[in-house]
């Protein structure tokens, strides 16, 4: 019966999606109030349903209800409860309908939180993305509807892959779908700019928090998902170029180019045709994303049994969406201005540039990504795009792009001297080279590209530092320094702090690229193997029972300076009801670097209790990855708790006048 | 400098950066392709020598072996025409199994033996990585027209 309700309010959700797709879009273009008034109430009707459908799916889930074919195939009796429902969105069906619980939050937020904005904005937004969940919500009642009953119902579900049983899968696809749904939101806002032609600076301040929103969750997502097959997958790397992290990243550089680009609309009134193609450009990334990881073309863990119907699907609402945008776009962009002028050296210009790299970056990783899939489709052959592609292009465009990090805050809106960024900043890049040639000394060898990261990383700190003092040194008026620093801009604050994520970003990529170890090595039970530094000691394996699992765990001894630091249990699992074996790597975190064991295989079959193939490494700095993610994700929250936000949220006035906006953020 | 000179020379310097960066594309690229061959194509020298890709198909039954050091293991990939042997020394992916589908990324030798610098196995039982599938599937074909043939050839004989 719950499938049932599940089912029919997808089909309700589905006409209430068309419905707040057509009649606010016509009512704003018509001037009906009574049509645009429709929007809010609608957006609120359709989030009703999707959540119940979802709460529908996780109660069988919850329910073990195997009459369900989603369930009977991705759930299990033995399967612990939080895995049972996170196993929701373990497969194609649920983490559609994940994304559709995404996307109607979304628009519920904004039906929310956009009072102080002209109705008939509103209404186009929001019928925007009407269509946008008719579209989804089509292609979930056609192709993958999770309450597909199996009749006669399953005695026992097929279980969740094991790959997918950790509390990182419990995190990872929400935050993801989060961001790559949050751009349908910044897509929104720019189509219904497009539409009512009204491209100005308020356009780009009311969907800057927003993009911003998006662009946290986005940072996260990836974050998790590569410290997930950081310790899950057991293969010891962070990153590896695989087309479905591509396709997630691709959106993220995009975005990143869209915070910055929307920053300069809404400050200076240029770059505006610019940020309406980001903005396109990133949701048609996102939706590619979804056609690369769910049509099954890809070689991956993401993809799941494949059904042509789906990619088709896919293909043609990407392709209705980006032509439709496009050609509105062709239709508009000549009509809109210029905004304000910029000299060639301007932190317009610089912050053009960074987008223009971040561009060129997200285009080579998408003919990395889709040459192979384009070369198979006509037939020509099977091929791959190496990761040595990736690292190839990406990282010599990436490197300006982080020198500019630190001068654009110290560049003029419209035009900047050289000669007094130079001065502003000399001491900073002085030290940094300092820092850049020395550090690399502290870890052994001296290598040219981890001075040069290390350089790069310091002269982020260092010059947001400078910009910081710099700047509360021209505000404090006689008021202590401390308390002039806490009343800086929270924009301004946030800028900062996710620079400084990336700088720590790219100090944890360098040294573990320049200084990892990793050894293979076949050891008998009391074998020391060495690496960075460290020994392991291997003291033997025993079985241990788990809810759905049996396990092998071995005893390994970290030992650093003849001394046992502490004892490192990796596993090896053999799932009961899936008969998939699973390795548990051990991992000793700490901020100066990782060491990490995993458990191969026995060398003999037949005898697990003596000699195995282990696998260990030594990761310096490799946590600085993923905390820098995290720092960068913090910048964003802190700049989205600016208060031209807040107090336009409370006041529900029309926004802050932008001169009120200008003086405070220049 | 005159507005219309500092667009030409905005414009100059962008279409040099933009050359350089294309010219940096593509070069990396050309030289990180990795193509796919069966093991039907290898044996028929279709693949490049010297230059690394990567193959597909089933794992033979009961051809898995261990080298004494424990760590380099040896295995035959076959699409059920053709064999190929594979080396590859390191710790192979949990699903990796005997009679069941692999993706190998590596070098041929002169001996003719695959040494393989990365092993993909799938990562879900029910799963079976397209190459590997289309190896397989690809030679039933040719078992298949084969077979056709033989018989169509067997039925014009006997009258």
């Amino acid at each position: 019966m719950i499938p049932e309700i599940g089912n029919l309010a997808l089909i309700l959700a589905f006409c209430v999606a068309l419905a707040q797709g057509f009649l606010p879009l016509a009512g704003a273009h018509r001037g009906r109030a009574a049509w645009t008034a429709f929007a809010r109430p609608a957006s609120r009707a359709l989030a009703l349903l999707v959540g119940v459908a979802f709460a529908c799916l996780t109660s069988a889930f919850v329910d073990n209800d195997f009459s369900v074919l989603y369930v009977a195939q991705h759930s299990n009796t033995l399967l612990p409860l939080p895995y049972r429902i996170a196993a929701v969105w373990g497969g194609h069906e649920g983490s559609l309908l994940l994304w559709m619980l995404m996307l109607v939050v979304w628009t519920l937020a904004v039906a929310q939180f956009s009072r102080q904005l002209p109705e008939p904005m509103v209404a186009r937004v929001l019928g925007v993305l009407g269509l946008v969940s008719a579209g989804f919500l089509l292609f979930i009642l056609l192709t993958s509807n999770p309450f597909d009953r199996l009749l006669p119902a399953a005695e026992q579900g097929r279980d969740l892959n094991p790959l997918l049983q950790d509390p990182g899968l419990i995190l990872h696809p929400p935050m993801l779908y989060m961001g790559y749904v949050g751009f349908s939101v910044a897509f929104s806002f720019a189509i219904a700019a497009l539409l009512s032609g009204q491209l100005d600076a308020a356009w780009a301040r009311w969907s800057r928090p927003w993009t911003t929103a998006a662009w946290v969750f986005l940072t996260l997502g990836i974050a998790l998902g590569s410290w997930w097959a950081y310790y899950e997958l057991g293969w010891g790397g962070w990153w590896f170029w695989d087309p479905v992290e591509n396709a997630s990243f691709m959106p993220w550089l995009i975005g990143t180019a869209l915070v910055h680009s929307l920053a300069v609309t809404e400050k200076r009134g240029s770059f505006k045709n610019w940020t309406v193609l980001l903005a396109i450009s990133a949701f048609s990334l996102s939706l590619l994303g979804t056609f690369l990881v769910r049509s099954g073309v890809l070689t991956s863990v993401h993809a799941f049994a494949t059904d042509p119907r789906r990619g088709i699907f896919i293909l043609l609402f990407l392709g209705t969406v980006i032509g439709s945008s496009l050609v509105l776009f062709a239709w508009r962009a000549p009509k809109v201005g210029l905004g304000g002028r910029f000299a060639l050296l301007s932190r317009e210009s610089l912050l053009l540039t960074n987008n223009v790299l971040l561009v060129v970056a997200c285009s080579s990783v998408l003919l990395g990504t889709l040459y192979p899939l384009l070369i198979d489709a006509l037939g020509l052959g099977k091929l791959s795009v190496g990761p040595p592609y990736f690292d190839a292009v990406f990282v010599p465009l990436m490197l300006p792009a982080l020198f500019l990090i630190g001068v654009a805050p110290f560049a003029n809106w419209k035009h900047a001297r050289v000669d007094e960024i130079v001065r502003a900043l000399r001491w900073a890049f002085i030290v940094a080279a300092a820092v850049g040639a020395a550090a690399p000394l502290l870890y052994g060898r001296w290598k040219p590209m981890v001075a040069l990261g290390l350089l790069l990383a310091a002269w982020i700190v260092l010059s947001a530092l400078f910009s910081v003092v710099r700047r509360v040194g021209a505000t404090r008026g006689g008021r202590s320094f401390l308390a002039t620093l806490g009343q800086q801009p929270r924009s301004f604050v946030g800028m900062h702090v996710a620079h400084l994520g990336v700088a720590a970003f790219v100090a944890g990529v360098t040294v573990v690229s320049g200084y990892q170890a990793e050894k293979d090595v076949r050891m008998e039970v009391g074998d020391t193997v060495g690496v960075g530094g460290y020994s392991f000691r291997f003291n033997g394996v025993r079985e241990q029972q788990g809810p759905n699992y049996r396990a092998l765990v071995g005893d390994f001894e970290l030992i650093a300076e003849g001394r046992t630091v502490r004892k490192l249990f990796p596993e090896k699992r053999f799932y009961v009801s899936s008969a998939m074996p699973m390795t548990e790597a051990a991992i000793d975190s700490g901020p100066l670097g990782d060491v990490y064991v995993s458990l191969g295989e026995p060398i003999d079959k037949s005898r697990p209790d003596a000699a195995w193939a282990v696998r260990v490494y030594y990761k310096p700095l490799v946590d600085w990855i993923w905390g820098g993610c995290m720092i960068m994700a913090i910048g964003g929250i802190i700049a989205l708790s600016d208060r031209r936000y807040r107090v336009r949220l409370r006041s529900g006035s029309t926004a802050p006048s932008s001169a009120g906006a200008l003086a405070r953020h220049t | 400098m005159k507005p219309r000179h500092k667009r030409i020379a905005l414009i100059a310097g962008g279409l040099v950066v933009l050359a350089v960066v294309a010219t940096l594309v593509l070069r990396a690229f050309q030289s990180n392709l990795v193509f796919f061959y069966s093991p039907t194509q290898v044996a028929a020298g279709e693949a490049p020598k010297g230059k690394s890709f990567r193959i597909g198909g089933m794992v033979r039954e009961g051809s898995l072996e261990r080298a004494p050091d424990g760590i380099t293991v040896r295995f035959v990939v076959t699409d059920t025409d053709r064999d190929i042997t594979v080396t590859y020394r390191g710790i192979l992916p949990d699903l990796f199994r005997e009679g069941k589908g692999v993706v190998a990324h590596g070098r041929l030798g002169e001996d003719g033996v695959f040494a393989a610098s990365e092993v993909l196995a799938k990562h879900d039982e029910n799963y079976m990585p397209p190459e590997a599938a289309r190896a397989v599937g690809d030679a039933h074909e040719r078992a298949a027209a084969n077979r056709a043939a033989a018989e169509a050839a067997a039925r014009t004989v006997r009258p």
